[in-house]
């Protein structure tokens, strides 16, 4: 039994050193002068620097990408979990022809790889003059969010009993109002896990980005990062100093999130 | 308050499941009509169907004459109280009162009236700041009831109100609902399971069965002639004594021969089934315990249940596939084992067609 133990005790710590360890060293090289970065690694720094995060700002400008990625992370994360909300009530609920067709059908709009829409979806931006411009990042963004979002929200609201709406539609209120007042405050487990997902998701995306934005006045954070990178140099430091910027809003994110993602939510509904 | 009418409604599933069969059924204003009958008998979507939550396949639903086959839910000013409650768990007990009033626009000072004066008349007024979580089940259910009378509809849909909670709090309930619906003279349609709780509460009780209607009448009309063996079966406790029957025309009387006894039933003549085949049914309470000479049969007694103030027992006689239920003064010492004689009574057997399962009446 303790011999269990222990062995389960050393599989968690490795598993939980396999995972903080390189951001451990991320953060740490991110404040490691230039001249020590490729020195023999220490796990204890020696004299931490800003001079990254400083090069990063003062010379790069790189708030720009930031804003950039916010706005568009933000919009399609807004835009997503609200068309995907009452899509997905009314997969889940309403009753009408063909729906596990439409839901099927939703499901595999995401499964084109990437790569074979960025030329077709190049061309449909251009003539729709959104190249280089936020609605040209958020619209290819929801055609992989919204099936993401819809999938789980339906799961979800399916979960809910049945009779709160029943009883909410008897009360005299309507469908959306049922959906406004009743189910989404019950959902809050549910739509705080999808914005995260499809936050993250827009955040990281690259290859979309990386196309339909044509100067760093519109790069986003992944693009930006990417182009640091000189003919002759990589600035390693100032990569890493850019990608800990950039972990920050999604860590606020899933800490704020988090707290609302509690069990329990709808207790005291339903008898049992 | 209203009057409710369902002509003909019919409601089958997609998947093909047929729940209510061709249901026709008149609720007068003020009443409180009780839909009764096993699980699955449909009784639940009948009410669903007056609710809106349902449209039935075929058929019309009427409020006071007005046809509302189409009419959503929210446009049909009926209350509705579940099984489950349905309180909406993130809104507080004064909340979940006030919803209805405030989704159709009741004004702020007259909807905190309306919940005060409902509030105080279920004593929930202590209660009107927490949270359905925070409630025990008792609770729960008056909140559930206070959402519906404080509405002030036309009339009250309830499925199963009382099935959760425990069985002192559901009489004590029962008499409530029974007082409440005096002091409203509101049309209520209470759906259960409970035969019991159909007798004490309805002005009119409707028996269902596979979707159908087999009986509506007043509780003492149900008990005294049910309609059909199932009916007869299905109301009243403890169950009817039912028997297969051969039965012959002897003029004066017909006579009834079954493997454990043989009687002549005069008050039934000319009541010949065609297939001379009939069902004889007869309450607990209308068989007694008589003189092993004198009796209809003898058996022995296989179970003793004392009730309190009677006791049922269960008596074992050669021929009948079923104990024989009858019910005696609980000052009686009979014991399990006992050989005892057994009476029916003559003017209180029930009979019914062995084929349809239908009533027959006497002198017919």
């Amino acid at each position: 039994m303790s011999a269990r133990k222990s062995a389960s005790a050393v599989a968690t710590g490795l598993l939980v050193a396999a995972i903080v360890l390189p951001v451990y060293w991320a953060v740490i090289s991110s404040f490691t002068p230039e001249s020590r970065l490729f020195a023999a690694p220490a796990l204890v720094p020696r004299d931490l620097v800003l001079d990254h995060y400083r090069a990063l700002f003062r010379d790069r400008d790189f708030w720009t990408p930031i804003r950039n990625s916010l706005v568009v992370a933000g919009t399609t994360t807004l835009l997503s979990v609200a068309l995907g909300a009452a899509c997905a009530y009314a997969l889940a609920r309403l009753r009408f022809r063909a729906k596990s067709a439409v839901l099927a059908f939703v499901l595999a709009v995401s499964m084109f790889p990437q790569i074979s829409v960025v030329a077709p979806l190049y061309l449909l931006l251009r003539s729709l003059h959104l190249l280089n411009t936020y609605p040209g990042l958020v619209l290819p963004y929801l055609t992989f969010a919204m099936p993401l979002t819809i999938w789980l929200l339906v799961g979800f609201f399916r979960q809910l009993p049945p009779d709160l709406e029943h009883a909410a539609l008897v009360d005299g209120a309507g469908r959306l109002r049922t959906l406004w007042e009743i189910v989404l405050p019950l959902s809050w487990p549910g739509l705080a896990t999808t914005a995260i997902l499809t936050f993250l998701y827009s955040w990281n995306e690259f290859l979309f980005a990386l196309s339909f934005t044509l100067g760093p006045e519109r790069y986003t954070v992944p693009v930006a990062i990417t182009l640091f990178r000189g003919q002759y140099q990589v600035p390693w430091g100032q990569v890493l100093a850019a990608a800990v910027v950039a972990t920050i809003p999604v860590a606020l994110l899933v800490f704020l999130a988090q707290r609302r993602i509690v069990a329990g939510l709808t207790a005291g509904a339903v008898t049992g | 308050m209203a009057s409710i009418a369902l002509r003909a409604v019919h409601k089958r599933y997609p998947n093909g499941q047929v729940a209510v069969r061709d249901v026709t059924l008149d609720i007068a204003d003020g009443e409180l009509l009780v839909l009764v009958g096993p699980s699955g008998s449909g009784k639940s979507t009948v009410l669903r169907l007056l609710a809106g939550l349902e449209s039935p396949t075929a058929g019309r639903v009427y409020l006071d004459g007005v046809d509302v086959t189409a009419a959503p839910p929210q446009q049909r000013d009926l209350a509705m109280v579940f099984q489950t409650y349905a309180l909406y768990p993130h809104k507080t007990v004064r909340d979940n009162l006030a919803f209805g009033l405030r989704v159709r626009g009741v004004d702020r000072r007259e909807r905190e009236e309306r919940v005060q004066r409902t509030a105080a008349a279920l004593s929930i007024e202590t209660l009107l700041d927490r949270k359905p979580a925070q409630l025990s089940g008792g609770q729960r259910q008056r909140v559930a009831l206070g959402r519906a009378i404080v509405r002030e509809p036309r009339a009250f849909l309830l499925d199963e109100p009382l099935s959760n909670l425990d069985p002192l709090l559901r009489v004590a309930t029962r008499a409530e609902l029974a007082l409440l619906h005096r002091r409203l003279g509101a049309t209520m349609v209470y759906v259960t399971h409970d035969q019991e709780e159909a007798m004490t509460l309805g002005t009119r009780i409707a028996v269902m069965r596979d979707g159908q209607i087999e009986q509506v009448d007043p509780p003492l009309a149900v008990y005294h002639q049910p309609s059909n063996a199932f009916v007869a079966r299905f109301v009243g406790a403890p169950t009817m004594n039912l028997w297969t029957c051969r039965c012959q025309d002897g003029g004066a009387s017909i006579r009834l021969t079954s493997p454990a006894f043989t009687l002549d039933l005069d008050w039934a003549r000319g009541a010949m089934p065609e297939a001379g085949m009939l069902v004889a049914g007869i309450r607990p309470h209308d068989v007694e315990v008589a003189n092993v000479d004198a009796s209809d049969a003898r058996g022995r007694v296989a179970i003793v249940e004392p009730l309190g103030a009677t006791t049922v027992l269960h008596v074992s006689v050669h021929g009948l596939p079923e104990l024989v239920r009858l019910l005696v003064g609980s000052e009686g010492r009979i014991e399990v084992g006992a050989e005892v004689g057994i009476r029916l009574r003559r003017d209180r057997m029930h009979l019914f067609d062995e084929q349809t399962g239908r009533r027959i009446e006497a002198g017919v």
